[in-house]
């Protein structure tokens, strides 16, 4: 299968894509209940704009934790896929959180990374990955051996597909566009961490 | 011991998950909590990333708390004013405190100043725990107030509850 869990790809040769787009095409491909947790900024933008759902977490602070708290509620209700998307700012910034991932093997978490290269929200200066720094590459070195570079749509469409199936933790890696989000989040934290609750089925 | 008495206090309480970032003094504490199965003990690489473990899994259903020690505490300010506060996510913390009574490095001693104020301004209830007979009840009474008004908590265990070459020599 070309998505095949063994080779990492490569960022350099994986085309650039729409945030947007991609939010999309992942939201479309959730069956109903996985839980979405967006980091902070255009990540939780655009993925707000894919469509709201119950069960996506939307972060307002806390940069660089949407994968531990993603991982949190894996370890919460391991029968439930649980998706942590971040940016590459934002991962860059709790590295540590890839390792503590690996060690606790979770197998039904799914980190997705959207690499832009930048910081897009604060003005676009440029971020380690765009001077070198491989987020699949660091990922694999953390100990998460099911980590590559999704090269196009249809591969990252062919990699959530296995990832929402297969055991994981699996990370999936995208270099994405400059274009501005899409949306923008509500700024309600307790009515987004009420929703959320009773969209996992913890409260009614 | 003050340590099997705490992780009663977790256990009465339903607080399964644990993540802990290392600490000479809360060692018996992490080495109890390992070794029983009540409890999933996770040892994240930064205080932050325990925060926000505990934070989705309490979400998802599971209590948790955070051990750590003053200096870690100090590498907190952000995700408790922008996640656990405004959220409204009880994250339980347990402070092993350096810093004071008999410290020896100023660096720690200069942190451990700022942890009270740090709790205070964002209106985090803490209670500092210096006798084994206070314990189970503050320990007990702070945890159940935090889940049931969605707010997080932290306890201090002070040196005159956790040194114990000084209760050796009060005995």
């Amino acid at each position: 299968m070309s998505a095949g869990e063994s080779a990492p790809g490569n960022r350099a040769s994986s085309k650039v894509m729409n945030r947007a787009d991609l939010c999309k095409r992942l939201v479309a491909r959730l069956k109903s209940d996985e839980a979405v947790i967006g980091g902070i900024g255009n990540t939780n933008f655009d993925l707000w704009a894919a469509g709201q759902r119950p069960q996506n977490f939307y972060m307002l602070g806390s940069m660089g934790l949407a994968c531990p708290i993603a991982l949190g509620v894996a370890m919460a209700q391991p029968h439930r896929r649980v998706i942590g998307i971040e940016g590459d700012g934002s991962i860059l910034m709790q590295l540590g959180s890839l390792g503590t991932i690996a060690a606790q093997a979770q197998k039904n978490l799914i980190i997705v990374i959207l690499d832009n290269g930048t910081y897009q929200i604060t003005g676009g200066q440029p971020t380690l990955t765009s001077r070198g720094a491989d987020i699949v590459a660091i990922a694999r070195g953390a100990g998460l051996a099911q980590s590559a570079w999704a090269c196009d749509e249809k591969d990252f469409e062919a990699r959530i597909d296995i990832a929402l199936t297969a055991d994981g933790p699996w990370l999936i890696a995208v270099r994405t566009d400059d274009k501005p989000p899409t949306g923008q989040t509500e700024r309600n934290p307790s009515r987004i961490r009420d929703r959320f609750m009773q969209g996992l089925g913890v409260i009614h | 011991m003050w340590h099997d008495i705490l992780l009663k206090v977790l256990k009465a309480n339903q607080i399964r998950l644990v993540a802990y970032v290392p600490d000479r003094v809360l060692a018996p504490l992490i080495s109890a909590l390992a070794a029983d199965d009540f409890f999933t003990v996770v040892s994240p690489s930064r205080e932050e990333e325990a925060v926000g473990i505990v934070a989705g899994a309490w979400m998802g259903g599971t209590r948790g708390v955070v051990l750590m020690q003053t200096s870690g505490f100090a590498t907190l300010p952000n995700v408790l004013a922008s996640l656990a506060v405004p959220y409204q996510i009880p994250v339980l913390m347990v402070v092993s405190e350096r810093g004071t009574l008999g410290e020896f490095n100023i660096g720690q001693a200069m942190v451990c100043r700022t942890m009270r104020p740090v709790l205070d301004c964002l209106g985090i209830e803490n209670h500092t725990i210096a006798r084994d007979d206070e314990l189970q009840f503050i320990a007990d009474k702070t945890i159940q107030q935090a889940f049931v008004t969605l707010a997080p908590a932290c306890l201090i265990l002070s040196p005159l509850l956790t040194n114990s070459r000084l209760k050796g020599e009060t005995r």
